[in-house]
């Protein structure tokens, strides 16, 4: 039995390792070493932090990132409240009969591939497009507007794109809600705003994590959406980091830019775990 | 409130107008992207010019249909073969975890369990960009110190398909993990008293009641492979995959085949994701 | 007779914890012997060991004159039927049941006969292409105990495989396990919480209290003669009353009760006078309003405090006349004490032989 265990131990572990250690470990790492490494004017390699130096002198760098971050907080937070009202409908409000329809309407589009999501919303916004028909139409407006290419699009196009990363967890940890929960606090006297902070909110925490958290960093990481729609000086910094990478071929300075970013996910992360008194490994199942 | 409480008309009602005004966002760019892949007119865009196939079947110098678009039907088979590899790297090695990470244990399981949660955090854009540069430095190593011209180190096939599964893998472990955490043990057990080997054990018995959940992790994983973009665009060579290959062409402007490609692919995402569903909700029955 | 299991100074040892401390037993080839105790006694895993799925820290396991000792379980010639059955859900009642014939490697067509022959003996011939969860409850009972059998094990293990049914089925697949097991005659080794299933079903029964053997003996001695304070109260309902000996002679003590009564009483081992006691009487030891001709009998009133009617297992809850103790007796239904009320004063008596008691630990 004991060398039988063994055996099984070695025979899944192999892969796990080789998997954790060739394509996330050792690349993290990489990343981490070349981000300190610069080329020096003879043109050899040479310590420095200099690629970290650049990132706080060049405003446009800097605040790049700032954006970014306290755009993918807005994202994050405008998407909570949109979903929220959905997933309490969905689990509470409407007869169970549609209940099973309504969450697969609600899932079903985002099977779809993200960057056809965008594109949607590019023929449906852009000057051309079929909002600025409508509108011409019935005579609203007199003469077609761009509404692509500025950051409240962007904005919306960002919670669409990560709607259902919020919607699944909310719907999971409503479902868990007791209905007999609510009709007591009813009972007992509460409105509908004391209901929904006292009873389902804190209910609903680990839910609201987790879809936070995943929202969030998905926001975070998002290349395709800002640069689609996105305005041309309202720069995402996964831009910044595509154009070290490919545009200019400064690897090194891209490494700390991957850093940077990285390193803000995971203090993301781990605040929100923390401010919540969550753990990853709750939030994840 | 809730559907067991009494509540007002107008709470009603404006419940129900929100939840209709959020399945319209939803909705709306796919039903447009889709109509309009039936447009008569040279752009994706309106007035209504009449139905038309040819953006599907058209053979003509102005008008190349999908079916006829050999760049983007190549770019739909690259996808094809990358997600078929990336899935079956993935549910191999997710199924290993799952079992090494509920079954097994060993020291250091905690740190092992977080470095496999870690991609969760790691924005796909990082993903891609670490794996670019730590496989370039194996390619220079091994051709340095061997001679060995390593086609796999370079952007290409092999690296788009190992970036994805890094991610994917952890789905994979997280879904098979959840199944695996609510089979019986004793069954095994059984099987022991009757004779069975460990490997038969889980061939006859833990396979079998995973299967369910092998399979929808497979299904979610192809897909997650075939749409994904973010890590790939730092790992693709000269074959494109579909999503990078409509990006370039959505960024350099739009004609209605884009739409016909979006069109495919929403009524086979959702076609897949209908059997997928119905599959696993007759399991779980 | 041969000895089919032999388990020779067996203990385990999790971390600090003794779960079986130095049990020692032995179960002759045919016989139906359980294991009783409380749960939390250490009896699973006594069986587990048994099993080979949990490895003993020391001792020895014999089956049939082999030692067992690092053997794996799927080596082993025992089989188990767990406590939920464990049938695979994933496979029909025939595949639930061929599948160890097919880790054997047997070849198809003994396979089928074999399964063929279990199906007819546990009486669900035609069965084979159900599912499981097509099957009743006492369907699947017979399936797990079909997919042992079909071994033919040395010895089968039971891990209280009735707790899980509902009491009437409970009832009627205790007579039909014990008739199943004389018609195969394997060894059965069962466990369990419940000493009804131990009396009925067992030719043997070993008593487990805190990972040892309180007494091994007949299910008419262990009722009857109990060894130990712990056999005595988990073996059938008895009342104990705590008391200090008066005089002990050859073959009777006398006693003083808390409350003042002096009883006469048989005891097992010779006590010194003035030793703490406790008296172990069964409720239907006690005879109401004895008629006053009957020898030997140890009298006393008793106070009525209520009357619980359960059929045939009906009792009376009383008082000992001016004390607190608590009694039960058994009032049998035969009209003859319908006249009994609640608050009223009766004499109850019982006989010298008919109590056993233990110096107090």
């Amino acid at each position: 039995m004991k060398r039988q265990t063994r055996w099984g131990l070695f025979l899944f572990i192999t892969p796990v390792l080789l998997w954790l250690f060739l394509l996330i470990v050792l690349p993290q790492i990489d990343l981490l070493i070349m981000s300190f490494r610069t080329e020096n004017d003879s043109g050899d390699m040479m310590w420095s932090v200099s690629n970290y130096l650049n990132f706080f002198d060049e405003p446009i760098y800097w605040l790049t990132f700032v954006r970014t971050a306290i755009y993918s907080v807005l994202v994050t937070f405008l998407t909570f409240l949109i979903a929220l009202p959905v997933a309490f409908y969905i689990t509470k409000v409407v007869t169970p009969r549609y209940q099973g329809f309504l969450t697969l309407l609600l899932l079903l589009p985002f099977w779809v591939s993200e960057l056809v999501r965008v594109y949607g919303w590019m023929i449906l916004l852009r000057e051309s497009g079929v909002f600025n028909h409508f509108l011409l139409k019935l005579g609203i407006l007199n003469k077609p507007i761009e509404m692509l290419y500025n950051d409240a699009t962007m904005v919306l196009g960002l919670v669409y794109t990560s709607m259902l990363f919020m919607v699944v967890p909310l719907l999971s940890v409503m479902e868990s809600l007791d209905n007999s929960l609510i009709e007591a606090a009813y009972d007992l006297g509460a409105n509908m705003w004391t209901i929904l902070f006292r009873i389902i909110i804190p209910h609903a925490t680990p839910g609201i994590v987790s879809g936070s958290i995943v929202v969030f960093m998905l926001t975070l990481g998002n290349y395709l959406t800002p640069n689609l729609i996105g305005g041309k000086n309202s720069l995402w910094f996964t831009e910044q980091i595509y154009n070290q990478f490919i545009a200019s071929f400064n690897w090194n300075q891209g490494a700390a830019f991957g850093f940077l970013l990285l390193f803000l996910s995971s203090i993301a992360v781990w605040l929100g775990l923390k401010l919540t008194k969550q753990s990853l490994r709750k939030v994840v199942q | 409130m809730i559907r067991s409480l009494p509540h007002s008309k107008t709470y009603a009602l404006s419940f129900k107008l929100y939840i209709i005004l959020y399945f319209t966002f939803l909705f709306a760019p796919l039903l447009v992207t889709c109509v309009l892949a039936f447009n008569d007119s040279q752009f994706p865009s309106l007035p209504w010019k009449g139905f038309t196939f040819e953006w599907f079947t058209g053979n003509l110098p102005e008008r190349v249909g999908i079916f006829h678009d050999q760049i983007n039907l190549d770019s739909i088979w690259v996808s094809g073969r990358v997600a078929f590899f990336v899935t079956l790297l993935s549910v191999s090695v997710g199924t290993c975890g799952a079992f090494l990470f509920e079954q097994e244990d060993f020291r250091f399981k905690p740190f092992l369990y977080f470095l496999m949660l870690a991609p969760l955090v790691i924005p796909g854009v990082i993903l891609g960009i670490s794996i670019l540069m730590f496989s370039t430095i194996l390619g220079i190593y091994f051709e340095e110190v061997w001679n060995l011209d390593v086609g796999l180190f370079r952007p290409g096939f092999w690296l788009v398909v190992l970036g994805q599964f890094s991610f994917i893998a952890t789905l994979v472990t997280l879904v098979v993990s959840a199944r695996l955490r609510k089979f019986d043990r004793t069954l095994e057990e059984a099987a022991l008293n009757l004779g069975a080997n460990r490997f038969e054990v889980i061939w006859h018995i833990t396979l079998k009641f995973l299967r369910p959940a092998i399979l929808g992790s497979a299904a979610v994983a192809y897909l997650m492979s075939f749409e994904n973009f973010n890590t790939t665009l730092f790992l693709v060579g000269s074959e494109a995959t579909l999503p990078i290959n409509l990006y370039l062409q959505v960024r350099d402007g739009s004609t209605p085949v884009i739409n016909a490609i979006s069109f495919l692919l929403i009524v086979g995402t959702s076609l897949a994701a209908l059997t997928n569903l119905y599959f696993s909700r007759k399991e779980s029955q | 007779m041969q000895i089919d299991l032999s388990v020779q100074n067996v203990t385990k040892k999790f971390q600090e914890f003794t779960a079986v401390n130095s049990v020692s037993f032995e179960v002759e080839k045919g016989r139906f012997f359980s294991i009783l105790g409380p749960s939390g006694c250490g009896k699973t895993t006594l069986l587990r060991m048994i099993a080979g799925l949990t490895e003993p820290s020391s001792g020895t396991i014999d089956i049939r004159g082999k030692s067992m000792i690092g053997i794996p379980p799927n080596k082993r010639p025992v089989n188990l039927i767990f406590q939920h059955l464990a049938l695979f859900p994933m496979m029909k009642v025939g595949e639930n049941i061929a599948f160890g014939l097919q880790r054997r490697g047997e070849n198809k067509t003994v396979i089928k006969k074999k399964l063929r022959a279990i199906l007819e003996r546990v009486e669900l011939s035609g069965f084979e292409n159900k599912k499981i969860d097509q099957l009743s409850g006492g369907q699947k009972q017979r399936v797990a105990i079909a997919r042992c059998l079909v071994l033919e094990p040395a010895v089968l293990l039971l891990d209280e495989p009735l707790g899980a049914l509902d009491l009437k089925l409970r009832e009627q697949m205790k007579v039909e396990l014990k008739k199943l097991q004389a018609k195969v005659g394997t060894t059965f080794v069962y466990i369990t919480h419940d000493q009804s299933e131990a009396l009925v079903m067992s030719d043997y029964v070993a008593v487990m209290n805190h990972g040892e053997f309180e007494q091994i003996d007949t299910p008419q001695n262990l009722y009857n003669k109990p060894k130990t304070p712990f056999v005595a109260q988990f073996v059938g309902d008895n009342n104990a009353w705590s008391g200090r000996v008066r005089q002990c002679n050859e073959s009777t003590i006398e006693l003083e009760t808390v409350e003042g009564s002096i009883f006469r009483t048989k005891f097992e081992e010779a006590l010194q006078p003035g030793t703490e006691v406790d008296l172990f009487l069964r409720p239907e030891a006690m005879l109401i309003q004895p008629d006053p001709s009957i020898p030997n009998l140890n009298r006393f009133e008793v106070v009525v405090k209520s009357i619980l009617f359960d059929g045939a297992n009906s009792r009376l809850l009383a008082n000992p006349f001016n004390a607190d103790t608590e009694l039960l007796i058994a009032l049998p239904q035969n009209r003859q004490y319908d006249y009994i009320q609640v608050n009223d004063k009766i004499e109850i008596g019982w006989d010298e032989e008919s109590a056993i008691c233990f110096p107090r630990k």
